[in-house]
């Protein structure tokens, strides 16, 4: 057994420093096995996991897909199109009807915040959150910080600016929680109709971009919605990229060796240029691979993976 | 019916009594309240050592019934609040069909009369469906048996409404209850907004949007000279608002829910989103509680009212910005008050047993809320050191959805007697 002691991953809130550090470690001994020539270990053999996706989200599903499938563990994916969901049943009634598969996880992706802790209160399997609503998107701050400890060699005293949307943003959130959590100094920077109030207990706020980017070891930029653009916060797409949009002549107020962090996909020319987005700060593939990573290691830490893991 | 309830301590904030007495009902009303009376036929109730008070009543329920029957009845909600020690409520009409006409008021008073084992007062719809339109027929709900007309669950936005049904509803000497929330400004909400609801990333209800209503009641009842009660305030905002106008003279009163007296956001994080901490108005931040708290103390604030809201399980078992709002009260609201008012010396006994009896009698020009001979025999009997667990399994309401499940409290009614008649008696 591995030890870790918790049961479900619903948010990076409830974990300690320690839990954090046990699995960006695993995720760094497990990542050698994606450079094999032949990836697949049988960790997971006999394990069932359901990825449950009541949000369209590429990215993240299939990164979960291919940690389950590396770890050999039998999986079925379920997105919104194609589930009963569609036709009004509760997400309690589809979770109690894939229960009867005797599913060991579930991995959740969906537009309510706390959906994950409600159905950890009410089912067997384990939960791990891929997306709840505005609240938590643990493994993209998993990543995201794996990306970082590789990049810098460390998470403790680096300056982190998050800029954008950190109202509607889960991945602000758990960003905040894991970065303070392990001494980094974050500085937050959006128009005042996207930082919602008390953001300001974990990170220092500022409207000026110019201000948070200035001597920035990594700047985090989140993604501007559709939906949001219409939605009053702002008056225009054209002022948001001029005001508060990270551009080329921006980044280099940053450290020499700034790290760009995007969790896309982005709108070029709203909250990122696309120079900055192609350039040498970009680190958008290392995020790819890392994603995998750290799933692979949520996966076996919260399913007792047998200790064959290394064979 | 005659009973004879014998060695209580008799509280009647309505005259300023406080003293070991007797009370003799017969006929369904209070005859007499002295020292060592005789039953002239009937039952004797032992009150030694117990506190006895004019029956409470609630100013804010919803029965559900008609409509969702699935969730309420007139029968079960009367057995609830006879339990918590209510001898009356006042029925919200946000039912379905909603209750904006005198036929569906006296549907209502039927089905009370025939199965309701405490007072039912209707209260009937401001606009017609609750729909901010049309106003709804006044005069007519008020000889059908309406005590006052509200649009809670659906609140009026347009000023101008609220303005006509202010003004209207003086020529049938009606309150004007209001559920004051600016829609604009609590669209999609889920909790209150604040620290808690940025962590928990739940769309927010800012108390702002509260006040601003409550003030614009008030600046309206002042130019047209109605009354308007304000329903489970919940803001400090509103607390100030309501103490102003009642300093010029404004015809404003309000009520506050215990769960607003008690609780505070930080419980839907403390529950990780548990739907019984789901409500509206919204659980606040501590510094609006207290103001709430303070309010209820000062005398700004009139009345406790429940806003008592069954729902079924299915409407709760839901992710949280899905669930239904509200939660039970008629149950939980007296005995929570002694306990975590009372005991501590936030409140006085008198001043709860006056905001729970007295006062919402008087808001509402309802007969009761006071032991003076020839008032209806209602009667609320408690015992300030009876302890017990909150059970929600064993609710006489349909409803269990409450945040207070397994609260260990002190003090509760342990007898409600309703026109002389035993309606409830705790064993
Ligand atoms: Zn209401």
């Amino acid at each position: 057994m591995s030890g870790f002691p918790h049961r479900h991953l619903l948010g990076i809130e409830a974990l300690e420093p320690s839990d954090i550090q046990t699995i960006l470690d695993t995720a760094a001994s497990l990542k050698e096995i994606l450079d094999r020539p032949i990836k697949k270990v049988p960790t997971l053999r006999g394990k069932t996991i359901v990825n449950l996706f009541y949000e369209a989200s590429t990215r993240t599903r299939s990164s979960f897909e291919v940690a389950e499938r590396v770890l050999s563990a039998d999986s079925l994916s379920i997105a919104t199109a194609t589930s009963s969901a569609t036709k009004g049943e509760t997400l309690l009634d589809t979770v109690q009807n894939l229960e009867a598969m005797k599913p060991d996880m579930i991995i959740l992706r969906h537009q309510s915040s706390g959906s994950p802790h409600f159905l950890a209160r009410h089912v067997r399997p384990a939960i791990v959150n891929a997306g709840d609503g505005a609240h938590e998107h643990p493994t993209q701050a998993l990543l995201d910080a794996l990306t970082l400890r590789e990049k810098k060699g460390r998470l403790k005293g680096l300056r982190v600016a998050i800029v954008g949307d950190i109202l509607h943003s889960r991945v602000a959130r758990s960003n905040l929680w894991l970065l303070s959590k392990m001494g980094a100094d974050v500085v937050l920077c959006g128009p005042p109709t996207l930082l919602p109030p008390g953001i300001d207990a974990l990170a220092s706020v500022t409207h000026r971009i110019d201000e948070a980017v200035e001597g920035a070891d990594a700047i985090m930029m989140l993604r501007i919605q559709r939906e949001r653009m219409s939605g009053g916060y702002f008056s225009s797409t054209r002022e948001f990229h001029i005001r508060f949009g990270l551009t080329e002549a921006r980044a280099k107020r940053a450290k020499k060796d700034v790290v760009i962090l995007h969790p896309g996909p982005m709108n070029r020319g709203v909250e990122i240029a696309s120079e900055v987005a192609d350039g040498p700060y970009s680190v958008i593939l290392d995020q790819v691979t890392n994603g995998v990573a750290v799933r692979m290691a949520v996966l076996y830490l919260l399913l007792g993976g047998a200790s064959e893991a290394e064979s | 019916m005659n009973i004879l309830i014998k060695g209580g301590r008799v509280l009647d904030p309505s005259r300023n009594l406080d003293a070991d007495l007797d009370v003799l009902i017969e006929d369904g009303r209070v005859s007499q309240v002295g020292e060592k009376l005789k039953a002239r036929g009937g039952e004797t109730l032992d009150a030694a050592g117990l506190v006895v008070c004019p029956g409470f009543i609630d100013l804010h329920t919803h029965l559900r019934e008609p409509g969702r029957e699935d969730k309420e009845t007139i029968a079960t909600g009367t057995r609830s609040a006879a339990a918590g020690g209510f001898t009356a409520v006042c029925a919200m009409p946000n039912t379905e069909p909603v209750n904006d006409s005198a036929g569906i008021t006296r549907a209502i008073l039927e089905r009370a009369a025939a199965e309701g084992v405490v007072r039912v007062w209707p209260i009937g719809a401001i606009t017609k469906g609750s729909k901010g339109q049309e106003l709804a027929e006044f005069g007519d709900l008020r000889e059908a048996g309406c005590v006052a007309v509200s649009d809670d669950g659906r609140p009026v936005a347009s000023s101008r409404m609220m303005r006509r049904a202010l003004e209207y509803a003086k020529a049938f000497d009606l309150t004007v209850i209001d559920h004051c929330e600016e829609p604009g400004l609590t669209e999609g909400f889920a909790m209150n907004e604040g620290p808690v609801a940025t962590w928990l990333g739940l769309r927010g209800y800012p108390p702002v949007a509260e006040t601003i209503v409550v003030e614009r009641d008030i600046h309206l009842a002042e130019i047209t000279g109605g009354k308007v009660h304000i329903a489970h305030l919940s803001t400090a905002g509103a607390v100030d608002a309501v103490r102003r106008g009642k300093a010029r003279g404004v015809r404003v009163t309000a009520e506050a829910t215990p769960h607003h007296l008690l609780l505070t956001d930080q419980l839907v994080r403390d529950t990780e989103y548990d739907t019984s901490t789901k409500m509206n108005p919204p659980l606040r931040g501590d510094a609006d509680r207290q103001a709430v708290v303070a309010g209820l103390a000062d005398g700004t604030i009139d009345c406790i009212a429940t806003d008592h809201a069954p729902h079924s399980v299915d409407d709760k078992k839901v992710e949280y910005d899905q669930a239904a709002n509200g939660i039970v009260g008629l149950e939980t609201a007296v005995a929570l008050c002694l306990d975590r008012l009372v005991r501590p010396g936030l409140l006085e006994l008198r001043q709860l047993v006056a905001a729970l009896s007295t006062h919402p009698a008087r808001v509402l020009g309802l007969p009761g809320g006071t032991l003076k001979p020839g008032s209806p025999g209602d009667v609320t009997v408690l015992d300030l050191e009876r302890r017990f667990k909150v059970n929600p399994e064993r609710f006489e309401s349909k409803g269990r959805n409450t945040p207070f499940g397994s609260w260990q409290l002190t003090g509760r009614a342990v007898a409600t007697i309703v026109g002389g008649r035993v309606a409830f008696q705790a064993r």
